[in-house]
């Protein structure tokens, strides 16, 4: 099997250790900053739905603040957005490079398009259904929970497994600052010394590593829509 | 038990402002069935809202019992909402949860313990004769069912005061009738009070007491509903009337001058209509004989409304037109309405 292996793939035997460490990155930035993510935006996504003109708690200054602000920071190509937020990212975990580096720039690339995912998830809820809640004398927190969260299951789960594809995307870009993970050990070995079956392997892996995310999330959608 | 004082709420709507409630009073007596009827764009639905607060009445007052809805508090209002029970015209149902959670939702705030609330929440369901369904999701259910289930979880709170919004608008006529008489047997047995809008004068015939026709914003004409029937006072709601009768059909064959309403010489087409007492008596075969006339029916139509029934015959009438004059005012006088539709 190895024997086999050295034979199609000898650059990926000889940097085994170094491709699971890889793997170890991508994965440790992916969990963290998906994590941190999926608070920060789902906080702000509830914010923009229930701020928004006509929501249950209409209000404009925070409504127009935040949507504008996302748009702004949607607009950044994440490359330079990693560069941009260094000395933010310095003051929160102490170093700008690394995989801890990436962290910060991760979560302002991927909260933004989150937020969205949660506010186009949140906006499905039938009105009549917040309407009939009202009716009822749920409270405005009542409403968040047991009806707007809970009647867009499926749609968060949806909004999920697109930002988290897209973050694999994002996370293979922080070897620009140092931080590792399987883009960064891709361009350097698959691309500056030209050891395609590195470049191949990669691909492979986070092709696998994608499409387990979406059979999850087909499952779990599957499972909440009735 | 409800009352509704000087209603006034408008719209900034695209094109301009829209006064959807106009200076609307009305009182909702414990009890009974109050219908408000209105063509799409009259208001109503914004003056059912406006009882329960979804809407905010910009003018006026809503008093319930002796508390004023408007004055309220959000903390109080919300209290007061759970003893109003409210459906709609597409249900409104969570389609994630099952039947009887749907069911268990609005008692989430009661100090119900959990066990209680399910119990409560299956007779209730039993109440409106779903009880087999209860594990079933709202997208397994008929529109029907779905409305029944949306009628107990409004149930749930034991609400003395049930608006419905267009409750029967998106269901065909057999679901209709059936979940209307669910509704009136819910109205004796619990002696609840129901507010309902429509669009359809035949479910105000149907069900309620008394009625409110609203246009424009404003309640044109109110009154117990066999009244209003028998001697409407303004044109829409005339015009509602005859949307829910057959007679339509009379006037749409006399403006197309169908040979069948073609009159000879010393002809007239009249339009007979019976009230409560005159119903019962053989009018025609009394004046015929009286008054020499011929009589020949075109249309005959009775309906009951309120336990009470009401009539309408269009006849051709042939005889001497003194005769004929006599005969009207007999009739007048014997409490039967006429009305000369076409004289040849």
């Amino acid at each position: 099997m190895l024997d086999f292996l050295s034979d199609i793939a000898p650059n990926l035997v000889k940097k085994q250790g170094e491709f699971v460490g890889a793997i170890g990155q991508t994965l440790y930035m992916m969990a963290v900053s998906g994590g941190i993510s999926f608070l920060i935006g789902m906080a702000l996504g509830i914010l923009l739905t229930v701020c928004k003109p006509g929501g249950i708690r209409p209000n404009r200054v925070i409504f127009t603040v935040l949507d504008r602000l996302i748009n702004v920071l949607r607009s950044i190509p994440f490359i330079i957005l990693l560069t941009a937020v260094i000395p933010l990212t310095r003051l929160i975990s102490g170093s700008a490079i690394g995989t801890a580096g990436a962290i910060v720039p991760l979560v302002f690339g991927t909260v933004p398009f989150f937020t969205r995912q949660i506010e186009t998830a949140l906006a499905e809820v039938d009105s009549g259904l917040v309407e009939a809640a009202q009716a009822m004398g749920m409270s405005p927190w009542a409403i968040i929970w047991r009806v707007l969260l809970r009647e867009s299951i499926p749609g968060i789960v949806r909004g999920s497994m697109i930002t988290i594809v897209s973050l694999v995307g994002l996370t293979a870009m922080a070897g620009a600052v140092g931080g590792g993970g399987l883009g960064d050990f891709a361009i350097r070995y698959g691309h500056q010394r030209n050891q395609v079956d590195i470049t191949w392997a990669t691909v492979l892996t986070l092709l696998v590593l994608v499409s387990l995310i979406q059979a999850v999330g087909r499952r779990i959608v599957k499972r909440t829509t009735h | 038990m409800l009352r509704l004082e000087q209603l006034g709420k408008t719209f900034d709507g695209r094109e301009g402002r829209v006064e959807a409630v106009r200076d609307v009073s009305l009182t909702v007596k414990a009890g009974e069935i109050y219908g408000i009827i209105g063509a799409s764009g009259a208001g109503k639905s914004t003056l059912v809202r406006c009882i329960n607060l979804l809407e905010r009445p910009e003018q006026g007052s809503v008093w319930m019992d002796d508390i004023e809805l408007t004055a309220l508090g959000e903390q109080q209002l919300r209290q007061v909402r759970r003893g109003i029970g409210m459906i709609f015209q597409h249900f409104n149902l969570m389609a994630s949860r099952t039947v009887l959670d749907n069911v268990l939702l609005p008692l989430r705030d009661a100090a119900l313990p959990r066990p209680q609330a399910v119990d409560k929440a299956r007779s209730l369901l039993k109440l409106v004769g779903l009880s087999d369904k209860e594990a079933a999701y709202p997208s397994q259910l008929s529109g029907g069912q779905k409305q029944r289930v949306a009628i107990a979880r409004a149930l749930a709170n034991d609400p003395k005061l049930l608006l419905c919004d267009e409750a029967t608008s998106a269901l065909d006529p057999q679901t209709t009738l059936s979940i209307l008489a669910l509704l009136k047997q819910l109205n004796e047995q619990l002696g609840l009070t129901i507010v309902l809008i429509t669009h359809e004068m035949a479910v105000i015939k149907e069900i309620c007491h008394r009625v409110a026709v609203m246009e424009d914003g404003r309640v044109v004409e109110q009154g117990d509903v066999y009244g209003v029937f028998a001697h409407p006072r303004e044109h829409v709601t005339r015009r509602f009337i005859d949307t829910a009768s057959p007679l339509q059909k009379i006037y749409r064959l006399l403006a197309a001058d169908s040979p069948i309403l073609r009159l000879q010489i010393g002809e007239q087409l009249l339009r007979l209509k019976f009230h409560r007492q005159s119903a019962a008596q053989p009018y025609i075969s009394d004046i015929s004989r009286r008054f020499h006339l011929d009589m020949n029916i075109i249309f005959g139509d009775i309906d009951i409304l309120q336990d009470a029934p009401l009539g309408s015959l269009v006849v051709i009438v042939r005889g001497q037109p003194e005769d004929v004059a006599r005969a009207t005012e007999y009739l007048r006088q014997s409490d039967v309405d006429v009305e000369v539709m076409k004289r040849a």
